[in-house]
Parts: C-alpha cells; sequence; structure tokens
C-alpha cells in the first residue's frame, strides 16, 4: 500500500502525477510543480540547464521520500526531477503526497521540495542573452 | 585517486574530475581534500559552500578517504 517514487527524468509529464498518487485510501492528493520562470531580478532568462549527481542525488530524494513517511502518515510520495535543457515554463520538478486527510499530505508537500532544495546534490544553471550563472554558487 | 566534479567545480578545474596519481601527494581526508584543492584552485574559496560526498554521502571534514572510494566535489545545490 505504502509507496514510493523517486526518480531523475529527461522530461516531465505532469499529466502522470493525479494518476500515479491516488490511492483508494487517500482523501487528499496534494502536488509541487516548479517550473522555469522567464525573468530572475529583471534580467530575462532563455533557459536553465539541469545537472545531477544521479547516483547520490537518487539517494536523498530516497531519504526525503522515507522521512516524509516518517513524519506524515501518507499513502504515497512521489519525488521527480528533470535534467537537462530546460525553457522558459517548462516543469523541471514534481513532488506530491497523497494520504487519508488533507493536512498531512500539504504539509508533506513543502517539506518534499524545501528539503530537495537543500540536499540533493542538482545544480542549475541560469542562462541569460550573455552569461550564464550556477544558482546560489556565490554569497 | 579520481574526484568527481559537478556544477560550478567542473567549470572552476575545467574538468570533470580530478586524479591524484599514486607518486604525487593524496589527500588523507575530507578536510585535506578540500584544502588542497582551494590552494590549487582558489576559486573554489569563493563558493557559498563546499562539501564532499564520499561513496555517494555527504562527508563530515574527518572522515578518512581511501583510493577506492568513490569521492565528488558538491558545491552549493540549486535543485528544484
Amino acid at each position: 500500500m505504502s509507496e514510493k517514487i523517486v526518480e531523475i527524468v529527461d522530461k516531465i509529464d505532469t499529466s502522470q502525477v493525479f494518476t500515479e498518487l491516488s490511492d483508494a485510501h487517500s482523501g487528499g492528493i496534494c502536488v509541487f510543480v516548479g517550473t522555469v520562470r522567464e525573468f530572475t531580478q529583471n534580467e530575462k532568462v532563455m533557459s536553465l540547464e539541469f545537472e545531477a549527481y544521479q547516483k547520490m542525488a537518487l539517494k536523498e530524494m530516497d531519504k526525503i521520500a522515507s522521512d516524509a513517511k516518517e513524519k506524515w502518515k501518507l499513502n504515497k510520495v512521489i519525488i521527480r526531477h528533470a535534467v537537462g535543457l530546460k525553457k522558459v515554463e517548462a516543469p523541471v520538478v514534481v513532488v506530491g503526497a497523497s494520504s487519508a486527510h488533507r493536512d498531512a499530505c500539504f504539509e508533506a508537500c513543502r517539506y518534499l521540495i524545501d528539503t530537495l532544495k537543500e540536499t540533493v546534490p542538482i545544480w542549475k544553471k541560469e542562462l541569460f542573452e550573455n552569461k550564464t550563472v550556477w544558482v546560489s554558487a556565490h554569497p | 585517486m579520481e574526484v568527481l566534479l559537478f556544477g560550478i567545480a567542473k567549470d572552476i578545474v575545467g574538468e570533470s574530475l580530478i586524479q591524484f596519481s599514486e607518486s604525487e601527494k593524496v589527500p588523507t581526508s575530507v578536510s585535506e581534500l578540500k584544502q588542497m584543492i582551494s590552494e590549487t584552485y582558489p576559486e573554489f574559496g569563493k563558493l557559498s559552500s563546499l562539501a564532499v560526498a564520499v561513496n555517494s554521502e555527504y562527508a563530515r571534514d574527518d572522515v578518512p578517504l581511501d583510493r577506492n572510494d568513490e569521492i565528488a566535489i558538491i558545491p552549493p545545490v540549486s535543485g528544484g
């Protein structure tokens, strides 16, 4: 019954996630989709490029999914991140959870994305017209 | 000994891995590795943080390094 999906993919299909989290014991499904925003501090972003240390990233994502299942009563959990070049509006990360009642999946969903951003070895490069910047690399 | 590089670390070094041959000084701990690469490539000192993974787990400074370990430099992560 208890299920985890942890993946790194080239392209995210956001239409899958409802079916993947759907569960007879769940009365709520909460999903967060991270996407490519066109402007960063008034500068126009052409695209984002994501790179992962795949083996370790999957391990860390699995830990986050397991921790979430320990903290909240969840039926299904998903963490899926994309790598490669992504254009404006493209989905780059999907996290979500299903639970009997909505509080658990809302809280878990925020935990999943916030922790992913802190610990998972994935790097994002912003490609502007005239330069590229590794996000968060410098203070 | 090989050290994997990702993100900005790859750009700083200009390669996707650093190789320490048996004939040269090889780092014996995480802290020694950090010190050695920061001396060779001062740009590492300008990053917001610098972590090392040993066998795909975050490793503290006192963790010893073996030449058969899978070692990676983890610059500030920015997924999501």
